[in-house]
């Protein structure tokens, strides 16, 4: 029958709209407003995954995000699958698809529970332990074994095709928990005209209220929830949003939040994004987070249909869901009987509570046995039955001194409510660095100061009951409205009413000595046993944090929300000391998994980064060019003609350059304006050339050092005015630049009067290079003589081209004649279009990076980052001519003048020619003196450059080789796969080393 | 010969909902001390002051404040000649720095009673009208892109970015506009 356990009435739960859904093919039913687990349990589904290492049975265990075992994986479709999503979170939709995990080949014969039977061989450190021998057999066999066994739940193997959205926000009062604390928090700074955001992981406010029949009574104000919900949701300063968890406390009060937008939903707006994450900077966070109910530690406690005992009370009071007929309470608290009474009321038998304290007098206690529930005191579980479901329990006496006595009584159920107390939930007050005090009467870790403006309210504190919890939040929020800035009135914060709930004391349950091997779980999710963290400590750990390594406790997704007191219980028995002695383990966030691609957002596709394209870019892209990416920039890499490859397009692309005229972009380039009547001694305190005798209108090579001497970045300077220069840089330095220069400026040079302004942008940059290129630009430049007489090579003029305003600079980057004609951005495709118009008569040809960057080698000039790596001086790079010999000091000067810079074994930029004129050497390769040495050797140097030169019939390189220059003409070899390559050592410049060429 | 004075082109602007290009206009970047900030400030008939992040404007002029020693000069597209006439005359021997920055970057406008909102799903700022009000500017980061942020009325931002950046912040910001409640 569908949904037996379903109550006739009661529950937050919508009856009138029943949901269809399926758990690993079958179909089932709930109710509008169920989780995923409310309505399988509903359905006496209690079986709902394997467990991760010993693939043990697992049920659901609690009712909130802390659930360790009831994981499932929700598909949509093939690329929608989610694994590991938590069942007690997962709300019902129409026609959801939920499977079960970690099972082969179904859920209820799962070989892999082999496992299980071979436990007693797989203890706490296993892998450290075995698998040492062979050692070869780890690529083989064990590595690859371990890793198919291991991980739990199946990742999606298709993009996500889901967008994910990103949101600042700042308010003056974050309140994270929407239960009675949080929400009295919100009321309360709210009436003080505070910006407020509140956040809640459930889709509801109201937190544990929820949870009751009846919240009014638990207040003492019947509308005080409605109420108080209506007023937060109508406020216009206040922001509710629920589905919405808090996962990480960042430095400064920044708060994580991700917020679940379409998750719950049937059919999702595809337009809409799946998550929002939020950055909250919040002037004060009051955490209201509650706490958490703490399991027990007894053997064969994880059996489906063993529940904490709050979780089973919310199954009833919620979703109307009875999580059984006959059930047992286990507790050591006077809070869980409110779960026997109400599940009692309810029409379920209880078999028995069994209480692990000598005596329970309390209110509630008494109440139980009003009602006639046999209660046991001063008893312990000593195991379970059953396979996939609990069926019955043993008991124990315990003697006055706590230890189990007398012969074990079994008890039949097929519901077993478990609580050891509750743990307050601290993970967010501790991510915040606030430290945590053991108090001894809860068992339970408090928070303390934060050091950042931070404050607890409610049960997170250990104030549990609901009325409570409330009067705290009052207080809390109101103090959290003042200490953000605004006025409030007179407010009394009482000191934290700490009751006597009673809790267990963490660990395992009193068992009797000389016990078999059965599993007591602590932490569910990564299947680690009591007996697991006693070997620990026997074995010599002692520090908690070790011992979480060792044994993996509290290391999984759920990050041992249930679990880590427990283990920090046996393990402080077991070495023989208090628990606070003993420390807790680092919260870290996010307090649940969060996707990668809320942490993503927008950034994804094209949009992961910005793609920075030049104004002459639409047009590249219409000739078909091909680009690379520089930095973040799209550059053109070549332009193939009718199905070109790359190398006969950059072969004919250079040839064109050498014979003709080429055209290209160099927009990219760094720029950086120097102006102030300074200008000049600061280039000379920077760049190592002399620019004092630099002419207005002269440009001139610059080579900038960082201080360690060795070379930073290069590029030519143009002297605009005596105070102005136009100083450029490589593409990819140019934002380094700026930046080491405003350094300089600002800290070390306060005295000199001169500003930076970066004009990368301002300009776009046409090259126009070849022996025909004053022909092109005759008849377009306006203003400007081009004669080699009054333009020479490494000159600029201001002029005009076709109306636009331009910066003309007379230089090469080739070796040929060469303009470069800088004009305002706007301006840049219509003036690249006529100079390719122009420039067509005289077979002007566009080229892209990869010919330059052959025509450059050929000319032997460097490219930084490439050629040089950090460690090249100027000298190595055959640069020393470029240094101002006179001037006193510029960066890097002081460093260039230590011994070591001028080694006789420097690396030295030389030229190579391969013996095979034919033979490209690879860029990177070792270099060798001796052609008969075999690895391992020193290599004296490595290739940084290497093309096939077109207009010289044969390959080219250029390589930093030790004391190279001595070198020259000698045979070297490039050791390679297929054998040694031989080389002979030979000038840098290739092609037309006077340098009549570019001075035409 | 061809004349390409007009033949201007603006990079690529995603158009959204929220979100226009502004059209071009005349941008100069101006540094120097106080003295020399307020005396060209003064010939551009704007009022000089001191505050941070705070934009001053008149007449279609506008300087915005981006540091102590920095002001951004907005004016209609055809004023750069005389804008930079006048700064010639006025700071005469005074020490300054002033580029024509007109190219580098270009201008959209956010408006819209969502218009906060739409930034804040980049801009890290607080864009409250009590922590960010009118005539207020700063330097900032939208997304991955370095902006200038500038408020000019409740509802209305203008944005300086690079021009290279344009493309990437107008469509960040149109995919973003997708879920905001029209």
């Amino acid at each position: 029958m569908s949904q037996a356990l379903r109550t006739p009435s009661g529950g937050r739960i919508n009856r009138a709209r029943t949901v269809r859904f399926t758990f690993d093919g079958r179909e089932l039913t709930g109710f509008e407003g169920d989780t995923l687990a409310s309505a399988l349990l509903a359905n006496d589904v209690h079986l709902v995954g394997r467990s991760f290492k010993y693939h043990r049975p697992r049920g659901v265990l609690t009712a909130g995000p802390e659930e360790p075992s009831a994981l499932v994986a929700i598909r949509r479709d093939a690329a929608r699958v989610t694994p590991n999503l938590r069942a007690t979170e997962v709300e019902l939709y129409e026609g959801l698809v939920a499977e079960s995990q970690n099972r082969w080949p179904s859920l209820k014969l799962d070989v892999g529970a082999v496992s299980g039977l071979l436990s007693p061989f797989i203890p706490a450190g296993f892998y450290y332990k075995t698998f040492m021998w062979p050692r070869r057999a780890w690529q083989w066999l064990y590595e690859p074994k371990i890793r198919a066994a291991a991980g739990l739940g199946r990742a999606p193997e298709h993009p996500d095709p889901d967008s994910y959205s990103n949101r600042f926000a700042h308010c003056d009062v974050l309140i994270v928990g929407g239960g009675p604390a949080g929400l009295a928090a919100a009321h309360a700074a709210a009436e003080s005209g505070a910006r407020i955001i509140l956040c809640e992981q459930q889709p509801q406010l109201g937190g544990s209220l929820l949870s009751e029949t009846d919240p009014g009574a638990a207040l003492g104000d019947g509308e005080w929830l409605s109420r108080t919900i209506q007023g937060l949701m109508n406020h216009p300063r206040v922001t509710v949003l629920t589905r919405t968890t808090a996962f990480g406390y960042f430095p400064h009060n920044l708060i994580g939040l991700e917020q679940r937008l379409t998750e719950h939903l049937a059919q999702p707006d595809p337009r809409q994004p799946r998550e929002r994450q939020w950055q909250v900077r919040a002037k004060e966070v009051l955490l209201a987070t509650g706490a958490i109910e703490r399991p027990l530690v007894f053997p064969g406690n994880d059996r489906p249909g063993i529940l904490l005992a709050g979780a089973a009370r919310s199954y009833l009071n919620r979703y109307g869901v009875l999580a059984g007929r006959r059930a047992v309470l286990l507790t050591a608290s006077d809070e869980a009987y409110r779960s026997a009474l109400d599940l009692h009321r309810a029409g379920v038998t209880i078999a028995a509570i069994v209480d692990v304290r000598p005596q329970a007098a309390g209110e509630l206690p008494e109440a139980a046995r009003r009602a006639g529930l046999p209660l046991h005191t001063a008893a312990t579980v000593v195991g379970t039955t059953g396979r996939l479901r609990v069926q019955g329990i043993r008991i124990q006496r315990l003697d006055a001194q706590g230890q189990p006595q007398g012969a074990a009584e079994r008890i039949a159920c097929d519901l077993v409510l478990m609580s050891g107390g509750h743990t307050p939930s601290v993970h967010l007050f501790s991510q915040s660095r606030g430290k945590l005090h053991w108090n001894e009467a809860l068992q339970a870790f408090l928070p303390g100061q934060s050091p950042e403006k931070a404050r607890c309210a409610g049960a997170c504190r250990g104030i549990f009951s609901a009325e409570a919890a409330r009067r705290d939040g009052e207080s809390a929020g109101a103090l959290a409205a003042r200490d953000a800035g605004l006025a409030i009135g007179a407010i009394i914060r009482e000191p934290p009413l700490l009751e006597a709930a009673g809790a267990a004391v963490p660990g395992e349950l009193p068992q009797p000595a000389g016990r078999p091997a059965i599993k007591a779980f602590v932490d569910w999710q990564n299947d680690v046993t009591s007996r697991d963290l006693s070997l620990a400590a026997r074995e010599g750990f002692r520090s908690i944090e070790h011992i979480k390594r060792y044994t993996t406790t509290g290391m999984a997704t759920d990050q041992g929300k249930i679990s880590n007191l427990n283990a920090l219980g046996i393990v402080a028995r077991q070495i023989g000391k208090a628990i606070p002695e003993v420390g807790l383990t680092t919260f870290r966030m996010p307090y649940t998994p969060v996707t990668f691609g809320s942490f993503a957002g927008y950034a994804r596709g094209e949009l992961f980064d910005p793609v920075r394209t030049t104004p002459i870019h639409d047009w590249a892209v219409h000739e078909g060019a091909v680009f690379e990416d520089v930095g973040l920039w799209k550059r053109a890499r070549y332009f193939p003609r009718n199905g070109e490859s790359m190398h006969a397009a950059v072969n004919r692309e250079c040839q064109s350059v050498r014979t003709s005229c080429g055209l290209f972009d160099a927009s990219t380039l760094g720029k950086i304006e120097v102006v102030g009547k300074d200008a000049v001694t600061f280039m000379n305190r920077l760049y190592i050339n002399s620019w004092t005798s630099l002419a207005v209108g002269r440009c001139r090579y610059g080579i900038l050092l960082r201080d360690d001497g060795f070379v930073y970045d290069d590029g030519i300077v143009a002297r605009i005015a005596e105070d102005r220069f136009h100083v450029t840089t490589t593409t990819g330095g140019a934002a380094r630049v700026l930046a080491m220069m405003e350094d300089y400026l600002q800290t070390e040079w306060r005295d000199l009067s001169v500003w930076l302004t970066s004009t990368t942008e301002q300009w776009a940059v046409i090259a126009v290079q070849g022996p025909g290129a004053r022909h092109v630009l005759e008849g377009l430049v306006q203003d400007v003589d081009l004669s080699a007489a009054a333009l020479p090579h490494m000159s600029v003029a201001p002029g005009r081209i076709c109306g636009v305003p331009m910066r003309l600079f007379r230089v090469s980057f080739t070796g040929e004649l060469g303009f470069e004609i800088n004009v305002p951005a706007d301006f840049g495709a219509a003036v690249w279009e006529a100079v390719y118009e122009a420039g067509r008569p005289h077979g002007i040809t566009p080229y892209g990076t990869e010919a330059m960057h052959v025509l450059r080698a050929e000319k032997g000039y460097i490219i930084v980052g490439q050629d040089t790596d950090g460690t090249v001086t100027p000298d190595d790079a055959g640069l020393a001519w470029a240094a101002g010999t006179r001037k006193s000091d510029f960066v890097g000067k002081r460093a260039l003048e230590r011994p070591v810079m001028h080694g006789p074994e420097r690396k030295q930029l030389v030229g190579l020619l391969t013996a095979e004129p034919h033979v490209v050497l690879e860029e990177g390769a070792q270099i060798v003196p001796d052609a008969r040495v075999t690895p391992p050797t020193r290599p004296i140097g490595h290739v940084t450059s290497s093309y096939y030169s077109a207009t010289l019939g044969r390959s080219i390189a250029l390589a930093l080789v030790r004391a190279g220059r001595e070198r020259m003409g000698q045979t070297l070899y490039v050791p390679m796969p297929g054998g040694n390559l031989s080389v002979q050592v030979v000038s840098p410049v290739f092609y037309d080393p006077k340098g009549s060429r570019q001075n035409a | 010969m061809r004349d390409l004075s007009a033949a201007r082109q603006g990079p690529y602007v995603a158009a959204s909902p929220l979100v226009r290009p502004l059209p071009p206009m005349t941008r100069l970047l101006l540094r120097g001390g106080s003295d020399t900030l307020a005396a060209a400030l003064a010939a551009l008939g704007l009022p000089f002051t001191e505050a941070a992040c705070r934009a001053v404007s008149e007449s279609g002029r506008s300087a915005l404040w981006l540091g102590p020693d920095e002001r951004l000069l907005l004016a209609p597209q055809r004023q750069l000649i005389e804008l930079t006439q006048l700064l010639r005359e006025a700071l005469g021997g005074r020490a300054h720095s002033l580029v024509d920055v007109t190219h580098r970057q270009c201008a959209l406008e956010v408006r819209g009673p969502q218009a906060e909102v739409l930034l804040n799903c980049g801009c890290p700022l607080d864009l409250d009208p009590g922590a960010f009000p009118v005539g207020m500017c700063t330097r900032t980061v939208l997304a991955k892109a370095e902006v200038v942020l500038w408020r000019t009325a409740e509802h209305s931002f203008h944005l300086e970015v690079w021009r290279s950046f344009a493309a990437y912040l107008s469509k960040i910001l149109a995919l973003a506009a997708r879920e905001l409640t029209p």
